[in-house]
């Protein structure tokens, strides 16, 4: 009888550090799968952010660079330039993302480079310990938002795909969330899709994941999944925002 | 080859491509632009790679995104850009990648102004950037200086993997002189499968590298640290470089002057003598590491009364020759900052006042 | 022996293309050159200077208080320049735009009214070629032969410019040398 599961060879045997109930695993392992489906891990170099995936590179195993706060954009803009034969991702959360790396995002994808950025979502900074993020929900509690969001103050979330969307370069961009297993799998089709895109070095490929944070929300793994499913979902719509050649 | 007549700025992408760099990222900045406009044109001959990055921060990264993979890589700014660029400088140095970057100051601090400055010395040579790093730092004094050190940094900042900053000035980047590209300043580019990320399938051991400043491990990173360090003492051994001017005679005075106000005072130096007056030069062609041990022999000779660092900065350099001195003599700093360049008459003037 | 001189006028009247031919021309010599240019925030419109530095040795200092001689091309630089001068330079003056004379009785003025020379060939543009013939026929800084040939060569991607330009170049040395 033969092995009908088995860990993604771009994966290491390292433990991972993240808390029980985070979505990260699932987002490294649903990478991991698609980098093995296409054989490219020998030619594959990801990029780390600053923040709960700042370790990612013990996690995978294939080259990695770790990135400062919101500049893996350009950095993965440098490497693609230089050495277009690489397949290159940047795997970045929101804070990470949306916030101070806003700038480095829109230009990558307005110039279409092409790899592949894999957001993480979950409303909330997590390794810094539970700030506001730009995905942050209206009237969320967060560690500088105690009496929750105020967007009077601070303005309504962002939403990254519909805001990449409206570039007129075209690039495949795709929400999906990390909540039931249906999503997880068509997570899994966007991530593949977004390589397939790289590997024919069609466009700048983008694939949110809606995540949850149990720790920072101050939740249990459960209620975390519920949550989001109540709260972000209707927010972040899911679906495939823009491929290339198809009118929006 | 014949001698060309070439900007600074645009001898500086010429020499770089001589150099085997072929791939380049900047940011439009006055006045180095032309550096930009010149590679814009050139690199596409060549097959290289030329980006117009969307901030100095961004193109910070895209030249640590370049190393990493392995690749030779440049990129030139001017001062406020510098500034920005100096967290991607940190990471570079603590990630232990090669990458050329050339700094044409100009006046600050802020904006400051767009003319020709030295006020980036301290900038350049004590970190800029946060973290404990250095960056080996080369200044020339002119257009073939500027293409000859443009492509000694290749090697050097493979040697050293690490950063290796070109500090011009204004006056360097604009103005026009001959210039020759020696052809044996080229050297192959070293083979960084062993760290670089250029994929797994480059390596026999298909073991997986990593390009990354993060040790959170203290005792780790320490030891890094301290590697760093044994390479920037390494640098002091082997790396510094100056130009003695006028040394043999019984000088009176030693000056300390590098870049565009090293040759105001050359000029100062010549006119000066012709009246008799001895005055001898100490010209850094490394700013990191700094010629400490050539100035405190220069200026332990029996003649020379005093030291003065002429810089077209507010007094940083001078810190350093007070420390190469030691205490010796007494040692002062003349100059003007903001864009002024002082004047052969007003170094000769200056200088006379201290004897 | 080292010898400077300052180009000056409007900007977009080719006072840096004067300066680049005459530097040129004197690197094709042999000697020592610097091409200096004053850069400022501004495109066009704004007073451009440039300085050409000749030398038989090593060029020091490229700030250049006093230079042995002055390309004046608009009234305003005139008047700025004139007296910075070192005595027995050449003062030349576009005397199309400047009415007046630079006030010294120890430099040799060389007037010469380039942009109507120039308009009569056929394009204002090529007035910085006859002022650079010249005050270099009149200077004798650089070898006007070799100073043609440069300007020839500086327009031999744009062929067609090189008659008018060859024209301005020889109006200019006619006045140079008278």
């Amino acid at each position: 009888m033969g092995k009908t599961f088995s860990k993604p060879e771009a994966l290491s045997d390292a433990h991972t550090h993240y808390c029980p109930g985070c979505t990260h695993g699932i987002a490294h392992r649903l990478v991991a799968e698609v980098i093995d489906e296409l054989g490219i891990r020998g030619r594959t170099v990801g990029i780390a952010p600053v923040g709960c995936a700042v370790m990612a590179y013990n996690y995978f195993d294939c080259d990695f660079q770790e990135a400062a706060h919101g500049r893996a954009p350009a950095m993965a803009t440098g490497m693609k330039r230089v050495r277009p034969d690489l397949m290159v991702f940047t795997y970045q959360g929101d804070g990470d993302l949306a916030s101070i790396g806003m700038g480095e995002i829109v230009h990558a994808a307005n110039r279409g480079e092409k790899f592949t950025t894999i957001f993480i979502n979950n409303a909330i900074y997590g390794m810094t310990g539970g700030q506001m993020a730009p995905t942050t929900m209206p009237g969320q509690r967060a560690t500088t938002a105690p009496r929750g969001r105020d967007v009077e103050d601070t303005g309504m979330p962002i939403r990254m795909c519909e805001l990449l969307s409206s570039l007129a370069t075209p690039a495949y961009i795709a929400r999906q969330a990390l909540i039931t297993p249906k999503h997880v799998n068509k997570a899994k089709k966007s991530i593949k899709r977004a390589f397939e895109y790289q590997v024919a070095h069609k466009c700048f490929t983008f694939v949110e994941l809606v995540s949850t944070c149990p720790t920072n929300w101050g939740m249990t793994p459960l209620d975390a999944l519920k949550w989001a499913e109540d709260t972000l979902i209707p927010y972040y719509p899911l679906g495939e925002f823009k491929q290339p050649g198809k009118p929006e | 080859m014949a001698k060309v007549l070439m900007k600074g700025n645009e001898a500086i992408g010429e020499a770089a491509i001589r150099a085997g760099c072929l791939n380049y990222f900047a940011y439009p900045i006055t006045p180095q632009s032309e550096v930009a406009e010149y590679l814009a044109k050139r690199l596409p001959e060549v097959n290289g790679v030329f980006l117009q990055g969307e901030s100095e921060v961004a193109v910070g990264y895209m030249i640590f995104g370049a190393a990493a993979c392995g690749e030779r890589v440049m990129t030139t700014s001017s001062s406020p850009g510098v500034s920005l660029m100096s967290e991607a400088i940190s990471y570079i140095a603590g990630a232990r990648c090669p990458a050329v970057f050339v700094n044409i100051v100009r006046g600050g601090p802020g904006l400051g102004g767009i003319l020709p400055s030295q006020g980036d010395y301290f900038q350049a040579t004590k970190g800029g950037g946060h973290g404990d790093y250095h960056m080996l730092v080369m200044a020339p004094d002119g257009v073939q200086e500027a293409v000859e050190m443009t492509m000694r940094a290749f090697p050097l900042a493979e040697k050293y993997r690490g950063p290796v900053m070109i500090m011009g000035d204004g006056l360097i980047g604009q103005m026009m002189e001959p210039v020759e590209f020696p052809d044996n300043l080229y050297t192959p580019p070293t083979n960084k499968d062993e760290w670089a990320t250029t994929g797994m399938d480059r390596r026999n051991s298909r073991k997986k590298n990593i390009v990354k400043s993060l040790y959170l491990d203290p005792a780790i990173l320490n030891s890094h640290n301290m590697l760093l360090k044994s390479q920037y003492d390494q640098m002091k051994r082997e790396e510094v470089r100056f130009e003695p001017y006028n040394i043999d005679g019984e000088y009176k005075a030693l000056v300390v002057s590098y870049g565009t106000m090293s040759r105001v005072c050359k000029t100062a130096i010549d006119n000066m003598k012709t009246e008799g007056f001895e005055v001898a030069m100490i010209r850094p062609q490394t700013l990191f590491p700094f010629p400490e041990k050539a100035i405190h022999e220069a200026a332990a000779k029996e003649s020379c009364q005093c030291v003065v660092s002429i810089e077209m900065s507010m007094g940083q350099m001078v810190e350093d020759v007070d420390r190469s001195v030691k205490g010796q003599k007494p040692v002062t700093w003349f100059g003007q900052c903001g864009g002024e360049v002082p004047t052969p008459e007003a170094v000769m003037e200056h200088v006379r006042s201290l004897v | 022996m080292q010898k400077e001189v300052m180009f000056a006028g409007f900007g977009g009247q080719g006072i840096l293309l004067s300066a680049k031919l005459l530097a040129h021309a004197a690197m094709k010599q042999g000697f020592q050159v610097m091409w200096i240019p004053s850069y400022g925030p501004e495109m066009r419109g704004g007073t451009a200077y440039c300085t050409v530095v000749v030398s038989d040795r090593l060029i020091g200092s490229p700030i250049i208080k006093n230079p042995s001689h002055l390309v004046a091309m608009n009234r305003p630089s005139l008047e700025k320049f004139a007296s910075v001068v070192k005595p027995d330079g050449v003062v030349l003056i576009n005397s199309s735009l400047i009415p007046v004379r630079s006030g010294r009785e120890d430099v040799q003025e060389l007037i010469v009214p380039a942009n109507e020379i120039a308009v009569g060939l056929g394009s204002v543009k090529c007035a910085n070629i006859v002022a650079v013939s010249a005050f270099a026929a009149r200077s004798g800084m650089v070898d006007v032969d070799i100073l043609r040939e440069c300007v020839k060569s500086e327009f031999a991607s744009k062929a067609k410019l090189i008659p008018l330009n060859m024209d301005a170049f020889d109006q200019g040395l006619k006045i140079g040398m008278s």
